[in-house]
């Protein structure tokens, strides 16, 4: 045989094998999409069944079997939910809490972490370690001592009650103290030379260096917040400081018990559409966030 | 402005705190760095020549003695009222500035009467990366730059200010091969262009002899010589210094004084007085060496080393404290390396002895 032919065969056979390579390669990628595809499904099902929900009639909402799309669109379900459950001030109100803790906890955050990170003082590692200590405790266990505590101060059904407890995060300081200590000793002495005080260098230097987990944290941090429902309601459930979340559970049962499913459906999606959004934008910021939680929380 | 340093002294605690050693990075460092001058600090790591500059930037402060810029006494001024400017080894630029905000950030925390209008702020910045060359970079992020643009930005943000000493920390260690011939004779121009009095450190002793009007020769944390590059180099004052400046490195051998002759082995290789007899160290330069039939010091050819303009003769010598004795030679010789022995006089001034104890020069004459 001559070399030419071993050549053309040796061609056929990669052919060939390049060939079997790319059909298990596309069944591979398709059952690959197929799963995605089922998972999605079942992922966004809910929703799909919150907005069909939130269109329907109360009459309709309990039919059985259910309807997949409502016979009657009844968007007027979302001007009742407004007014029923006053969605105006459980809005304003979570949004005070909401800025105002994550304001404050942000600042907290970044002065523990860049204490812990770049001044020396006696018993640091010692304070630290106890820090780091409190995160091994359940939150349960928290709401019982935390309990007591605020109504002892007279606490009770203000925002402060609503804001302060949960001021200071460990978990946070010890993320943004990570990331402080990545910044290299140079950075600083380069500042130091440039004529920077510590206070200067950390908004000027390290607080910019540290935005990705900063945005992370103020993400999570508002997140937790809208999302917040066992402790405003033991502590803070009067109408005036009623935060969203307890106001959906209440605002929808009438006289006789009986709950207006549709347009409590619509209220939820209304609740949902503002975190629906910073998901959907902020995306990047909530991933990177979670997995360096993942990482090393 | 010339830098004097009074009996500087730096001693770290033991980190340790189950041993009480401390550390003495700085011994007693006396010297006048002369106004407009460029000082290499050279030494092997620890050595304490980035802790005396560090102590010369503020950043360290001096367990004992005094910094004088000028006839200021400035020991216990605070870093940033001293005027100095410092490059880092890693350049330490600010990742989140562009090139121009990084030049202007010490401009920015002027304070008082220093105090800059933002025209006179820019007009200084454009100077400084002007000097260094990077005009056209001035709105990139540093991770946007060449290792060698962002040594000339952190030189630029050291300039800007107009400091009365620049410092630089092993500035060219982080560069590559070529871009560190071409950034030494950078930092040179600059220099004699600002003729600001520059201090830099360095390990590697063909930096420091390149560029360095004087050089400093440490090990740990004492002054082994101060000298210029030339002269430190033909007139090492220990076997420390003589070994660490010079590539390839200084033969060194096991040797003796005999009634006024100087032994390598069994070999009689000069005349010379006036020295008592003794043990002594023996550190013969590669380009000490010169090829005679009649020569003294017999050594065994292993391999020659073919470099162009010269080649370089690589032998054993019974006496020798390395494995191999190096020589360079002119390549016009003829080297035959399957004869037994090459035979070599050696150039009096290309040959040290040493004390075998305290490792001090042994000064002679050639009889």
């Amino acid at each position: 045989m001559s070399q030419n032919t071993m050549q053309v065969m040796h061609a056929r056979d990669m052919q060939k094998t390049s060939g079997r390579q790319k059909i298990s390669k596309a069944l591979s990628l398709a059952g690959v999409y197929l799963f995605l595809l089922i998972m999605a499904a079942i992922v966004l099902f809910p929703f799909y069944w919150m907005i069909i929900s939130s269109l329907k009639s109360l009459a309709e909402y309990r039919l059985s079997p259910p309807t997949f799309w409502p016979t009657q669109v009844l968007i007027s379900n979302y001007a009742d939910a407004f007014t029923t459950a006053s969605l105006g001030v459980l809005f304003k109100n979570t949004m005070i809490v909401g800025v105002v803790s994550t304001l404050l906890s942000l600042v907290i955050t970044i002065f523990t972490a860049f204490a812990f990170a770049r001044l020396e003082f006696k018993g640091k590692e010692l304070l630290f370690a106890a820090l780091l200590a409190t995160m091994m405790i359940p939150g349960e266990l928290f709401t019982i001592t935390n309990f007591a505590t605020v109504t002892n101060l007279g606490w009770r059904n203000t925002y402060t009650v609503l804001i302060v407890p949960f001021l200071v995060s460990v978990f946070y300081i010890y993320l943004l103290r990570q990331n402080f200590l990545q910044i290299p000793n140079e950075l600083y002495l380069a500042a130091k030379v440039d004529g920077t005080s510590d206070m200067k260098y950390l908004w000027k230097v390290m607080v910019p260096l540290a935005l990705p987990t900063l945005i992370s944290i103020t993400i999570l941090k508002m997140m937790g917040a809208w999302n917040s429902y066992i402790w405003p309601r033991l502590v803070a459930n009067d109408e005036a400081h009623r935060l969203i979340t307890n106001g959906l559970r209440n605002a929808f049962t009438d006289t006789t018990g009986d709950v207006n499913y549709p347009v409590q459906m619509a209220a939820v999606a209304l609740v949902s559409a503002p975190l629906f959004l910073v998901f959907v934008f902020l995306r990047k910021y909530i991933m990177s966030g979670v997995s360096r939680s993942g990482i090393k929380g | 402005m010339k830098i004097v340093l009074q009996n500087l002294t730096k001693i770290f605690p033991s980190r340790n705190k189950k041993s009480n050693e401390e550390v003495i990075a700085v011994n007693n460092f006396n010297f006048e760095i002369p106004d407009g001058k460029l000082i290499g600090l050279l030494g092997p790591s620890g050595c304490g020549k980035s802790t005396t500059l560090y102590m010369i930037s503020g950043l360290q402060k001096p367990s004992s003695g005094k910094i004088f810029f000028g006839n200021d006494d400035v020991t216990e001024l605070s870093t940033e009222n001293r005027g100095i400017g410092l490059v880092f080894q890693n350049y330490a630029l600010y990742p989140h500035l562009t090139v121009k905000q990084n030049i202007l950030f010490p401009l920015q925390n002027l304070k008082g009467k220093d105090k800059l209008d933002k025209d006179t702020m820019l007009k200084r910045a454009y100077e400084a990366a002007k000097l260094v060359q990077i005009e056209q970079l001035l709105d990139r992020k540093p991770s946007e730059l060449s290792g060698g643009q962002q040594q000339r930005v952190a030189i630029a943000r050291a300039l800007v200010k107009m400091p009365r000493v620049l410092l630089l920390d092993e500035p060219l260690s982080n560069l590559d091969a070529r871009l560190r011939l071409q950034t030494r004779e950078e930092i040179r121009r600059i220099q004699k262009e600002t003729g600001i009095t520059t201090v830099f450190v360095t390990h590697d002793q063909e930096e420091a002899m390149s560029i360095s009007d004087m050089i400093v020769v440490m090990k740990t944390g004492l002054v082994q010589q101060i000298g210029k590059p030339q002269d430190v180099y033909d007139d090492p004052a220990n076997l420390f210094v003589a070994k660490f400046l010079g590539t390839p490195p200084i033969n060194v051998f096991n040797g003796r004084v005999k009634n006024g002759t100087l032994y390598i082995g069994s070999d009689a290789v000069m005349n010379i007085q006036p020295v008592p007899d003794q043990e002594v160290i023996i550190g013969i330069r590669p380009e000490g060496f010169v090829l005679s039939e009649n020569g003294a010091l017999k050594c065994k050819p292993v391999n020659v080393e073919v470099m162009g303009r010269d080649v370089s003769i690589v032998s054993t010598h019974d006496a020798s404290a390395n494995p191999f004795v190096r020589s360079i030679i002119n390549a016009d010789n003829k080297v035959d390396v399957t004869t037994d022995f090459v035979r070599y006089d050696i150039k009096p001034h290309k040959i040290f002895i040493f004390n075998k104890e305290t490792e001090e020069r042994i000064y002679f004459e050639v009889k």
